[in-house]
């Protein structure tokens, strides 16, 4: 079978005011493949991934999602293409005013015509798929976090996406916790064949889960490969992250002191 | 000396830009969100008559029991003020008149106002504020459901519906204050008051303060929820946001009300 990109990023560069934070990204990502985003804190990988959600403003540059430049498409088109892309965020961002079952039918209830109690159905099958069945008439605040974060997936795939995107599966969980969240996701793919990109720091997470890894390290794409070719590359700052070494950058004198004084 | 007049001079700019910028995005919400409610159907995104009623419960019928205690206690110190007043000319009957016009005209849409402002503007402000600092706007929008379309235009929809509702029942509730302390002062009989009051009354001074009422609506619903979408960060944000859409609402309505009554009173 021939595989398409589902998401082709060409040149994006992304900019707040002066400061350039994605400089000239390329990568893709392939039907059906998983496709961890790692970098360490300030790396830029949440910035991509806000800019891959449609959530910003690219200064220049293209990203198509399943075909489609959402860098050009009209905000119906837009919604249009939404109804098959899934999103989970770090925090869940459960709707704190409407119970579980509530939010997982949410995307049902806008998008679709179907009736209340199909819409229930499917919706309590989803929570089914993440372990939550039962839980539909409790509220957010009163679930743990690894709940929260499995209620936010169950809300991602209740419209059945294409395309899946997960935003640090395992930051605030604990290891139990997050290795079955990364059991999830593998069955989630290999069931639905959906196509995923997960941004994670977590090494022992996304050597786990990922067909791929793209390592973004102060806004550039250091490599974008296989598991084994990560682990083997010979990139020093992919090699700091992978044994959590700290860095040991060069400080220039003479520009940390024109910090210092500047502006006085 | 000269850069602090410089300082001082740029701090200025930054502020005009700054409201420039808000009064703009406050346009900006308010022509979206009435193009939800007018063409969302279209687009596939109505404005659901269902979250419009939940708000309308929410902002206009839990509203009910403050108006009417503050309402009839201004009705009646407007009739004890009127009737001091009007002792010294002997024509403490003309109170009514007094009272009618100024409660139809000015008291009954004010307090309202201001009531609806304090309680909603503020709540409205925390939600939004809350739900962006938690990335629910930003779920909404993924699940491709335009934000403004679902927090804000049944909020509107819901204010400009109850807010002149509100308005008319301040009215009646005020009147009576009045009539009952005019009744126990100087004998005035309850019948008779509002008798006289309706004699005296127009339909455009009740249009007037129904207007007044709509505007308000307005001002309280993009105030809110403006405030709610500018917050940037935490939970201070939020507390920021949430006491200053309060008091702008109230301030706005204050000032909108003074324009109102000198171009329509002349």
């Amino acid at each position: 079978m021939e595989r398409t990109p589902v998401i082709e990023v060409e040149n994006l560069v992304v900019r707040y005011g002066q400061r350039e934070i994605l400089h000239n990204i390329n990568f893709s990502v392939e039907a059906g493949e998983i496709m961890v985003i790692m970098g360490g804190s300030g790396s830029g990988k949440s910035t991509l991934l806000r800019h891959l959600l449609g959530l910003g403003r690219p200064a220049s540059g293209s990203i198509r999602l399943l075909g489609q430049d959402i860098t050009r498409l009209s905000s119906r088109q837009m919604v249009e293409l939404r109804k098959n892309i899934g999103v989970s965020f770090q925090g869940g961002a459960l709707f704190n005013s409407m119970t579980v079952g509530e939010n997982v039918e949410l995307p049902l209830v806008e998008h679709t015509k179907l009736d209340p109690n199909t819409i229930r159905i499917i919706s309590r099958m989803k929570l089914e798929v993440v372990n939550l069945a039962g839980f539909e008439n409790l509220m957010p605040s009163e679930l743990s976090g690894g709940m929260v974060k499995r209620a936010a997936l169950a809300r991602a795939i209740v419209m059945d996406p294409k395309l899946l995107f997960f935003d640090e599966p395992s930051a605030g969980l604990d290891p139990v916790v997050s290795a079955e969240l990364d059991e999830l996701i593998l069955r989630l793919r290999d069931a639905m064949n959906m196509s995923m990109v997960v941004v994670t720091h977590e090494l022992e997470s996304a050597f786990k889960i990922a067909d791929r890894i793209t390592v973004l390290d102060q806004g550039h794409i250091l490599m974008s490969d296989t598991v084994a070719a990560v682990r083997g590359s010979a990139n020093e700052r992919i090699q700091n992250l992978l044994n959590r070494r700290p860095r040991a950058e060069q400080v220039d004198p003479e520009a940390y002191l024109a910090r210092l004084t500047g502006e006085i | 000396m000269h850069k602090k007049f410089a300082d001082g001079v740029s701090a200025l700019g930054r502020i005009a830009v700054a409201g420039v910028e808000e009064a703009g995005y406050v346009f900006a919400l308010l022509a979206e969100s009435l193009y939800w409610i007018f063409f969302g159907a279209w687009q596939k995104q109505p404005v659901r008559l269902r979250a419009v009623f939940a708000e309308g419960m929410a902002v206009g019928v839990r509203a009910v029991p403050i108006i009417l205690i503050a309402c009839f206690a201004t009705g009646a110190m407007l009739a004890i003020q009127g009737i001091n007043t009007l002792r010294m000319f002997g024509a403490e009957s003309q109170v009514v008149l007094g009272i009618s016009l100024s409660v139809t005209r000015e008291f009954a849409p004010l307090i309202a106002g201001i009531f609806v402002a304090g309680r909603t503007a503020s709540a409205v402000a925390a939600r939004i504020g809350t739900m962006q600092v938690s990335q629910e706007i930003d779920a909404l929008l993924v699940i491709g459901i335009n934000p403004v379309r679902y927090l804000v235009s049944p909020l509107l929809a819901a204010l400009l519906l109850t807010l002149p509702a509100l308005t008319v029942l301040a009215n009646f509730v005020a009147l009576l204050g009045g009539a009952l302390y005019c009744s126990l002062m100087i004998g005035l009989p309850v019948p008779i008051f509002f008798d006289r009051a309706f004699a005296a009354l127009e339909s455009a001074d009740i249009m007037q303060g129904l207007i007044k009422s709509l505007v308000f609506a307005a001002t309280i619903a993009l105030v809110g929820a403006s405030n709610g979408f500018m917050v940037k960060a935490g939970a201070e944000g939020v507390g920021r946001a949430t006491t200053r859409s309060v008091v702008l609402a109230i301030v706005y309505i204050i000032l909108i009300d003074t324009v109102f009554t000198y171009l329509l009173s002349r």
